[in-house]
């Protein structure tokens, strides 16, 4: 079968849907919209099978030549490998489910087929992303996917807020994305290529470990990543990309979008090797960042906003272990964070749509009843997030990060006490979000229950959310290798430093520990204690922290007041262009020599006298100079 | 031969649309029209023909004309100039399109006017004579002054008057120039001659080369425009009707980006290597400070004119990187950016035969009632911000790639001005499309006509975004100076 195939058929399916916009009927759009997904899903997962049988290196297919010019040369070039084949498989699938789910939450939207032609364009997107063979066309789905989520994040354009989210989140990107087209430019011209595997290949030729322009090299292709995958210094979109509906959220932040610069960074992990700063820097951007985050995802009141921070911060522990150098333990986290995010996004749709488009979580609680299967989807999606120990698949990938954070060859110690800070803060902040929507008094009454077509995908995603997990087992217990295995063609093995089941038992323990606590403490303050949790919060010092987690570190205040601000006041006073000044300037000054010597003309024969009188004067004046001095 | 044919339908066309417009409108649109569509299809044939031909001069045509100065009728054709007046032809084509309802004021001398600059403009790609190359520049100054001044907005005279001083400025000039080279030429060989291929490689003094090089250079600036030349634009652009407003930005910006191609990089190579670190600057200065300017305008169609500020900076970026890359994406610049500003300028055009204003501030939530103008906008505005798959992107991005190799530091700026697009692209779709609507309307959407050349330009923008091999193969043929 055709890899082409996989993107190809959303595309087609989002052509038709755009121009079917007034013809087709929502059942038709539904169909269309999420047949298309499936369909690729399926020819996906019979390549994947075909991949595995053979056990090629590698599945190629050009479909045509893009542009060449000048020695320069790129196609539309498709190749999947194990990585890619990973990507492509938790695209589909999960995309698949957000599509059934959203054929449902959106089903009284009067623009259904935008709706969808939009969703099938970001899946198609991030597939070209994830299957390019040239970074080029990596290049076009790239952007692609920086269109497609402006165009959801404000799909309902009518309220400007929305749209000023749409902007910053395709602005905020592309600040990333330059870095990353400088990369490219430097690579090509390096390598005089920009075909991925001819890169990797020549880059350990070219370049020695640490030579200064393989890093800078990484480091801009680092600043593409934490553009897209909203890290810091570039994650403030991401919290603000709420104001789409929410299989949007779900799409951007488990399936597409976010996991683009994972993706990107284990690409070309050949080079980060090459650059041992950048590869300290992700580790370094990533262990900030899911503190951070942590905390602020600790203070937020909006249930979709708590998600938004928890995603920012579970990307930080993929970027940390990419940092590492435990490149499949990253992307295992990417797979099972793909399942339980999406799962909690639409489990909290689900919520959200029965409270009538209620996101404040204060205005929720006592769901537990009225809620019976949501309620059990959300707690396996939040035990998953919150890596209760052995039965969920969050457990399993994250538990792997914590203990390489310290023991591989590019750990630290310190890497690991933020990643078991982050496990205590992912288990407050989960289980205070679970506890303040499903326990306590009943505020908000349950107006509809969702339909079959959002919860099948929420038990499919509940099944995938503990039973992931089990591909890959630590040494300590069980010892699968399945995944890791898997992507052994691609993704060299970690280098572990210190091979001791004694240290790994006791990170295992200490991060599985501190996750109950953080659910104990949660537990604690919202359902046993909430008085008691209200007096802490309202002190003072308390309250101007939670202000500030809650905003974001002020990271937006920031970036306003030393870029935004400046530029639109500047603009704004020169809105008409000081350089036009220079011009009206000269014809001003010629209209008043012009006056003035219009005004000799004023019919006065007097004045004339004068003045021929003046000027013989002067002209004999300057003669006798001349002549007799 | 047939190249002085093209330029004959043009001229009879021009003459023969004035006389019938005193019987019959209709009859006069479509003799325009037709003249231009012939003149396309023509050059389409052309280019399918000479798609494996290796000589890089397809046609060439030479008649004396004052042989005692050396001047002739001297016309030519390479990949190069076949580009650029096939664009000619097909934006010249849908300005007759978009007039057909807006002008309904003496229409015959508007289509006189129209044919003429487009004559005058096909003439500036094909000449290869410099006497001859200052007629026909000079040629297509007056009908656009007569566009500009009868048929357009509130403020036209002003800038008519303003669009003609800076042109006229430039040109002067580069009579000088040409001139001045035509005398050092003739002291030096013997040999009088306006002939463009003569004049290659005359010998001549390094200073002398660079004053020359000056003449011809400030004229092209003034027109591509480079800041700080670029004052005139958004004014002659704001004022002129829809049809002016194409030709302006999306052909006769193109005749200064054309000129430098032609003139000032073969005729003074070593000139020009050593104005290359200036010039370069000035197109990212165009890029940012267009962009900027860009940003705060309130007027729809100025805003369009300052975005073409800040892509035509790539031009001049890319023209003076020496490298073939960067000229490859030059020529595909001066094509993506006439077709996508054109578009804006179109529907920008057609908004206000709706609405009756440019003002953005009076728009806002406009996609309800007009999806098919929103989406369509939407695309051209993603091309103008540069997304791969449409063919912006591949001009800036090739652009960018060259310019690298030439200037790091400068590259890195100019891709910021990626960034800058984006804030301004995205402002238009806010503007006018989303937000609230606090206006009832009644407002039809696009009608066939206007879909029909809005489809055109929507097929050709993606064509060159994910097939733009054709076009790249036709401008690599061109012996450009490579250092």
């Amino acid at each position: 079968m055709l890899p082409a195939l996989i993107p190809v058929i959303p595309f087609l399916s989002a052509f038709i849907l755009m121009l079917g916009w007034k013809q087709l009927s929502r059942a038709a759009v539904a169909v269309i919209g999420c047949g298309s997904i499936a369909l690729s899903a399926a020819v996906a997962i019979g390549i994947a099978a075909q991949f595995a049988a053979n056990g090629e290196q590698a599945i190629q297919q050009h479909v045509w030549t893009w542009l060449q010019a000048g020695g320069f040369r790129a196609g539309v070039d498709f190749r999947m490998d194990a990585l890619s084949v990973v990507f492509v498989l938790v695209i589909t699938i999960v995309g698949f489910l957000i599509h059934v789910y959203a054929a449902g939450y959106m089903h009284d939207e009067p623009d259904y087929s935008r709706f969808f032609a939009c969703m099938n364009l970001f899946v198609g997107a991030m597939l070209v992303l994830v299957m390019a063979d040239n970074l080029l066309l990596l290049y076009f789905g790239w952007e692609g996917v920086g269109l497609c989520s402006y165009l959801l994040i404000g799909f309902w354009y009518k309220d400007p807020a929305n749209g000023y989210a749409a902007r910053k989140a395709f602005i905020v990107t592309r600040v990333g994305d330059t870095a990353m087209g400088i990369a490219l430019f430097m690579l090509f011209q390096y390598t005089g290529t920009l075909h991925i595997q001819n890169i990797l290949e020549s880059a350990t030729q070219l370049w020695s470990k640490g030579d200064p322009t393989i890093t800078l090299i990484a480091l801009l292709l680092l600043g593409g990543a934490v553009g897209k995958s909203a890290q810091l210094p570039l994650q403030t979109w991401l919290p603000d990309a709420m104001a789409g509906p929410t299989p949007v959220s779900a799409l951007i932040h488990a399936a597409t979008m976010v996991t683009a610069g994972v993706y990107l960074i284990a690409r070309t992990h050949t080079l980060f090797e090459l650059a041992p700063a950048a590869q300290t820097t992700t580790a370094v951007i990533g262990a900030i960042t899911l503190v951070l985050a942590g905390f602020s995802a600790l203070v937020q009141t909006d249930i979709k906003r708590v998600l938004a921070y928890s995603t920012v911060s579970q990307i930080g522990y993929m970027f940390l272990a990419l940092g590492c150098g435990a490149w499949s333990a990253a992307v295992f986290h990417f797979v099972t964070h793909a399942f339980f995010k999406a799962l909690l996004f639409m489990g909290a749709g689900a919520i959200i749509v029965a409270l009538h488009h209620e996101q404040d979580m204060f205005k929720m609680g006592g769901l537990k009843k009225q809620l019976r299967a949501v309620y059990w989807v959300f707690l396996i999606g939040s035990a998953s997030l919150a890596a209760i120990p052995f039965v969920t698949a969050g457990f399993y990938s994250k538990d792997q990060i914590i203990w390489l954070s310290w023991s591989a060859a590019g750990g630290h110690v310190g890497f690991w006490l933020a990643a078991l800070l982050g496990a205590l803060l992912t288990g407050m902040y989960t289980f205070r979000m679970f506890f303040l929507v499903f326990y306590g008094d009943i505020k908000t009454k349950v107006h509809h229950r969702p339909g079959n077509s959002m919860m099948i995908p929420l038990y499919i995603l509940a099944v995938l959310s503990t039973v992931a997990g089990f591909i890959e087992l630590p040494h300590t217990l069980g010892h699968v290798t399945l995944f890791s295995n898997w992507l052994l063609p691609v993704l060299p093995a970690v280098t572990v430093l210190q091979e001791s089941a004694i240290l790994e038992w006791t990170s295992q323990g200490l991060s599985a520990l501190l996750a109950l606590s953080g659910i104990g403490l949660a537990y604690a303050w919202v359902v046993i204690h909430p008085k008691g949790m209200v007096d802490f919060l309202e002190m003072p010092a308390i309250l101007w922290f939670r202000g500030f987690w809650a905003r974001g570190w002020d990271f937006d205040k920031l970036y306003d007041v030393l870029l935004v601000r400046p530029y639109v006041y500047l603009s704004r006073i020169n809105k008409r262009d000081l350089v036009d000044k220079l011009y009206t300037g000269l014809a001003q000054l010629m209209q008043w020599c012009h006056h003035m010597l219009a005004r000799t003309q004023s019919g006065l024969l007097r004045w004339y006298i004068l003045g021929v009188v003046l000027g013989a004067v002067a002209i004999l004046s300057v003669l006798i100079w001349r002549i007799y001095i | 031969m047939i190249l002085l044919v093209l330029l004959l339908i043009l001229f009879v066309a021009a003459l023969l649309s004035w006389i019938v417009a005193a019987k019959s409108n209709l009859l006069c649109r479509w003799i325009a029209l037709g003249s231009l569509l012939i003149n396309l299809v023509i050059v389409l044939v052309i280019w399918v023909n000479h798609t494996t031909t290796a000589d890089r001069w397809w046609y060439n045509f030479r008649v004396d004309w004052i042989p005692h100065f050396g001047i002739s009728l001297h016309l030519a054709m390479d990949g190069l100039s076949l580009l650029m007046v096939a664009l000619t032809f097909f934006l010249g084509a849908l300005s007759v399109l978009i007039s057909w309802k807006e002008i309904d004021k003496r229409v015959g001398f508007f289509h006189f006017n129209l044919l003429f600059v487009l004559c005058g403009i096909t003439g500036v790609f094909l000449t290869m004579d410099l006497f001859l190359f200052y007629f026909f520049w000079e040629m297509m100054l007056i009908p656009m002054y007569f566009l500009i001044g009868i048929w357009g907005h509130e403020r036209r005279e002003y800038a008519a008057n303003k669009f003609f001083l800076f042109t006229q400025a430039g040109g002067l000039l580069m009579l000088l120039a040409i001139l001045g080279l035509y005398f050092v030429h003739g002291a030096n060989t013997h040999v009088y001659t306006f002939d463009y291929f003569d004049l290659l490689n005359t010998p001549m003094e390094p200073g002398t080369a660079r004053w020359l090089m000056l003449g011809f250079l400030i004229a092209f600036l003034v027109k591509v425009p480079a800041v700080p030349f670029h004052t005139w634009l958004p004014d002659a652009h704001t004022e002129a009707s829809t049809a002016g407003s194409v030709v302006l930005a999306g052909l006769l910006l193109k005749t200064g980006a054309y000129g430098i191609l032609r003139f000032v990089l073969p005729l003074f190579p070593a000139a020009a290597v050593e104005i290359a670190p200036l010039a370069m600057l000035l197109g990212v200065i165009g890029i940012l400070y267009g962009a900027m300017l860009a940003y705060a305008q309130t007027d729809f169609k100025r805003l369009i004119a300052y975005t073409s500020v800040s892509h035509m900076g790539f031009v001049l970026l890319g023209a003076f990187a020496f490298n073939e890359i960067a000229y490859q994406g030059v020529v595909m610049q001066m094509i993506t950016h006439g077709i996508s500003t054109g578009a804006l300028f179109i529907i920008a055009g057609a908004l206000y035969e709706r609405i009756h204003t440019r003002n953005l501030k009076q728009m806002g939530g406009l996609w309800t009632r007009l999806p098919l103008m929103g989406s369509a906008v939407m695309i051209f505005v993603m091309g103008s911000l540069g997304l791969p798959g449409l063919g912006n992107f591949i001009a800036e991005f090739l652009v960018l790639l060259g310019s690298w190799q030439a200037n790091q530091w400068l590259t890195v700026f100019a891709t910021i001005g990626l960034v800058v697009a984006t804030a301004y692209s995205l402002r238009i779709m806010q503007k006018v499309f989303f937000g609230p609507c606090d206006r009832q309307y009644t407002l039809p959407d696009l009608n066939m006509r206007e879909m029909v050349i809005i489809v055109a330009l929507v097929i050709v923008i993606f064509w060159l975004g994910f097939h733009p091999q054709p076009v790249l193969n036709t401008s690599q043929n061109i012996n450009y100076v490579v250092r």
